[in-house]
């Protein structure tokens, strides 16, 4: 198809190209990334994320009853709805003091680990791989494509392919082998979540106090029958990713440094604990501390805390470049926690969003997306932290806690050991993610398929669990409520990208606030009121390229890379066009766009 | 690209049979008041697959060129937009149009913007969705919108929204025709079931090829063959509702018309279809039908927990029938529960075997 494009002006040596990506594609959602690039220091300058879609559901979502909170929520994304309804539902436990059957608990963890594997799956192979395979790297890099064409896999007897290039070949989009049994895998992972929650992306069987999913014994077996039928996939899916990845550290010296930023992670905790859970906020350090993903802050390479009362009283929801009024001098809603903690009137809780759009101007407010920040209260800093894209996050914070310990899973304070068993053609194996040194575009590709693993161990032993429980006749899934008049709850959950918090305020039994806090708003935000950038901002500011294009066919896969690691989800939570290189202007210091606003 | 044939030549033809297109673009823009979740939906289907469209393995459609954010396999930006942006010049053509989100009134929020796709590449000003609607549907050869939002304005046009978003027809008006002589071409369900979606945009490329008459649509403009029939009429728990058995709270396997479930009154196939490949669903495995297919969703439906203020005449009046049958059913269930008396392992035959039985004549026939 010829469709002429727009031709770059050529930019002379020391001029830094405006480039920008305006839908960015392969992505849940609408983001843009808008970059200054310096050519001749092959580095990005500058970097701005915006998102440019806005739909209000905080807004219309008062005064609604509280119990259709999960249902409205889940709309907020197409591919990790599921996470919001559970998320909600744990918050609506809390508000309404009930505690969710054992047996219900298992389901629901059932149905999230089924969105993990989909999720990371479909994600991981024919969205994010498509930038490493073999029609992309032939026009972004084709030395790179050479040299893979004579290395060895090192794990090729593992997954059968002889070469890094042949597994580059197996994930062309719509045309590789993998691109077409990935596509395949997320069907059966999505009739595994269906089983547990009736329906994909937006659950019909999850109500708050529990579930409605028959806890008949072929639901399990059927569920079970399709985990051990998709093991081997999973363990060729690990072995290829790290043989390609590897490959990259080797091909391109440096190339940890793209999407590299300082190691501020958060995870908020996934998969409840059905003996400890109780959905009181004044157990709530407890039963997080008891999750089968540790919740849990890490700042340069340390644990901060793993207590979701600090986690929760932390979050602050900044403004400076989004398109909204300030809120500050609105009547707060919760003033203290219910262990009598004071709550600050930047925290979802006390939250009011006033949408005011306007023209974008990077200079000044240039998004949709709010600027969550955690407070350090060691430091007093607003940390921008991110999550990796979500399994980073969690594989670090588990790993680091060395509180998991299952049959299929255990945490050793440095690493992650993962069990999964025997499959059709290969045997079990223990596959072990260890802390890796950087918090880069890779490492958190790598992690994201080490936590479809992860999911698979952990779903065999909440299957087991369960068929324990409904062999020794136990079948309760629900538990009756009543929605009090006053009440206050926090749900949180990893979704898929990483960190969920839902912040529920109940008055004269219908919602007064309620405000969802998914992981791309931590990830995909704008620079704050202290002039902090977002995590996209930070990882692709300064970062160097290695493309071998100039800027006249710049395609921008290194950029391209280093935000879809993050995993973005704008629904939740930007968009890149490589338009016209235009010439911004001469430029005579390595620091131009170190300050701004 | 080469140029198949202009829309005048397909448009408007006697008997609705268009001239065969070998050649189609799928223009999809997700950028409306979306999560996107109509696209994932899409992936799940394998009846038939994206991809088999996609890569031209079901016979008899034409050759597609799918444009879709998600599964694009470009980088983006204006890669991503290069056809979006001929179609809007009028030089790619023919293309289906599909809008995935509501619509949102941009005539309300002074230099803002609700939602956009790209920028105008002069002034580098964001372009929002309506601007490409306003371009693109009069020229697209057929208009499908999918999911609940883009048909009905759906869960981001509900009361107290700050956008005031509407479904695609609310837009463009009801009686809109596309190119290709079509109506808007509505999928709804949130998400949009995977298989009922591909299905209709199978019939529709059938239509291209001129092997089909247009897709059978019903006054919302939704496919007939989809959603003619109610929720309920598909329901393997109606059974207990006829029978006047109702659940008390969701550990019940029984019908859950009391406890928010709205089958009766919508218009939906999933508890018959399944969610995908025939599995999961909605009331049928124990999740209360919200009626997310409906264009007066969600604000007719909520709160949803709740029974709906019809099903208590409903449930009162089949309550005495229900009962008097469920018990009739129970004594005939008993007699069906117990074998013969002839299987036995005792020494003789009492099956009431006869090699020389004949049927016992009463009349004698001449011949």
């Amino acid at each position: 198809m010829a469709i002429s494009e727009p031709a770059p002006a050529p930019a002379k040596p020391g001029q830094l190209v405006e480039m920008s990506w305006d839908p960015i594609t392969r992505i849940i959602g609408n983001l843009g990334i808008y970059t200054k690039i310096d050519f001749a220091k092959r580095r990005v300058v500058e970097c701005h994320a915006t998102s440019s879609l806005f739909r209000g559901y905080s807004v219309f979502m008062k005064g609604k009853d509280p119990r259709d909170a999960g249902f409205i929520t889940s709309r907020i994304c197409g591919i990790c709805g599921d996470n919001h309804t559970t998320c909600s539902v744990y918050a609506q436990n809390m508000a309404y003091g009930i505690k969710t059957p054992p047996l219900g608990e298992l389901i629901l963890n059932l149905g999230e680990a089924a969105e993990y594997m989909f999720d990371h799956t479909i994600f991981q192979d024919n969205l994010v791989f498509v930038d490493f395979c073999e029609a992309m790297v032939k026009q972004t890099n084709p030395s790179v494509l050479q040299r893979a064409q004579t290395t060895e896999a090192p794990n090729a007897e593992l997954h059968g392919k002889r070469t890094i290039a042949d597994i580059m070949t197996a994930f062309n989009p719509f045309e590789g082998e993998l691109y077409k049994e990935a596509l395949a895998v997320s069907r059966v992972t999505r009739e595994m979540f269906c089983l547990m929650e009736g329906r994909h992306v937006h659950p019909s069987t999850v109500y708050p106090g529990g579930v409605g999913t028959m806890p008949q014994p072929n639901v399990f077996t059927d569920y079970l029958s399709r985990l051990i039928g998709i093991v081997d996939f999973i363990k060729r899916a690990v072995a290829m990713n790290n043989d390609v990845f590897d490959f990259f550290y080797e091909a391109l010296p440096g190339y940890e440094e793209v999407g590299r930023r300082r190691i501020l992670l958060g995870c908020w905790g996934a998969f409840q604990n059905p003996d400890v859970v109780d959905y009181r906020y004044e157990t709530m350090n407890e039963w997080g501390k008891a999750m089968y993903v540790t919740p849990g802050i890490v700042v340069d390479g340390e644990l901060v805390t793993n207590n979701l009362v600090d986690i929760n009283l932390g979050i602050r929801i900044l403004l400076g470049s989004s398109f909204y009024e300030d809120w500050v001098n609105e009547e707060p809603f919760v003033t203290r926690d219910p262990l009598g903690n004071p709550v600050d009137i930047r925290h979802p809780w006390n939250q009011t969003t006033l949408p005011a759009p306007g023209k974008r101007d990077f200079a000044d407010k240039y998004s949709w997306v709010m600027s969550p920040r955690w407070l350090d209260p060691r430091t007093g800093e607003h940390l921008a932290l991110d999550t990796g894209g979500g399994p980073f996050a969690r594989l670090y914070v588990t790993a680091l806690s060395g509180l998991v310990d299952t049959p299929y899973v255990q945490s050793t304070g440095q690493s992650v050991r993962i069990t999964l068993p025997k499959g059709r053609t290969l045997p079990e194996t223990t596959l072990e993610w260890r802390i890796p040194p950087w918090s880069n575009a890779l490492e958190r590709n790598r992690a994201r398929v080490y936590f479809v693993a992860y999911s698979a161990a952990m779903a065999l032993w909440f299957i087991e669990q369960a068929l324990e429980r409904i062999r020794g006749g136990d079948t309760k899934v629900f538990q009756e409520f009543d929605v009090p008049d006053e009440a206050i709850g926090c749900g949180f959950h990893e979704a898929v990208r990483g960190v969920l918090s839902h912040h529920m305020v109940i008055q004269d039994g219908k919602i007064a606030n309620y405000h969802p806090y998914p992981p791309t708003p931590w990830n995909a935000s704008p620079r704050d009121s202290y002039g902090t950038p977002g995590p996209y901002e930070d990882a692709v500011q300064d970062m160097p390229i290695f493309e071998e294009n100039g800027p006249e066919d710049f395609k921008g896969v290194d950029i391209m890379r280093a935000v879809r690691s993050f995993d973005p989800c704008l629904p939740c939570g930007v968009h890149m066009y490589l338009g016209k290189g235009r010439v911004l202007r001469k430029v005579h210091s390595p620091m131009f766009g170190a300050t701004h606003g | 690209m080469k140029q198949q044939h202009t829309i005048e030549e397909s448009a408007n033809r006697p008997g609705g049979r268009p001239a065969a297109i070998d050649e189609i673009h799928i223009l999809w823009i997700s950028e409306g008041m979306s999560c996107d979740g109509d696209t994932v939906s899409v992936t799940a289907s394998s009846q038939p697959s994206i991809e088999d469209v996609v890569n031209g393995v079901i016979p008899g459609l034409p050759k597609v060129h799918l444009h879709n954010k998600v599964l694009s396999p470009t980088l983006g930006g204006e890669h991503f937009l290069a056809p979006f942006r001929a179609a809007a010049r009028g030089e790619l053509e023919p293309f289906i149009f599909v809008v995935e989100g509501s619509i949102p009134n941009e005539k309300i929020n002074g230099e803002g913007y609700w939602t956009s796709f790209g920028n105008d590449p002069e002034t580098g000003e964001p372009l929002t969705l309506n601007w490409w609607i306003d371009r693109l549907a009069p020229r697209a050869w057929a208009v499908v919108a999918i999911g609940t939002c883009a048909t009905y304005g759906g869960i981001h046009a509900m009361a107290g929204n700050p956008t005031g978003c509407m479904g695609l027809a609310d837009y463009l008006g009801w009686d809109f025709t596309s190119a290709g002589g079509l109506p808007i071409v509505n999928v709804p369900g949130c998400p949009v079931q995977p298989e009922n979606f591909m299905e209709t945009l199978t019939w529709v490329l059938y239509h291209a090829a001129g092997s089909a008459p247009p897709p059978p649509l019903d006054e919302m403009l939704r496919p007939q063959w989809l959603f003619g029939k109610t929720v309920h009429e598909g329901c393997d728990r109606g059974s207990y509702y006829e029978q006047a058995d109702f659940a008390g709270d969701y550990n019940s396997p029984k019908c859950q018309v009391k406890i928010g479930c709205w089958g009766p009154v919508v218009n939906c196939n999933v508890p018959k279809r399944g969610w995908m490949s025939g599995i999961g669903g909605c009331p049928n495995v124990g999740g209360i039908c919200i009626a997310c297919t409906m264009p007066g969703f969600p604000d007719k439906f909520m709160p949803f927990m709740d029974m709906p203020p019809g099903a208590s005449l409903s449930s009162a009046l089949v309550k005495p029938y229900g009962a008097f049958i469920r018990r009739m059913r129970g004594i005939t269930n008993v007699t069906a529960n117990k074998e013969p008396k002839w299987h036995h392992n005792r020494d003789e035959l009492t099956t009431g075997y006869d090699p020389r039985w004949r049927p016992r004549r009463t009349t004698t026939r001449s011949r």
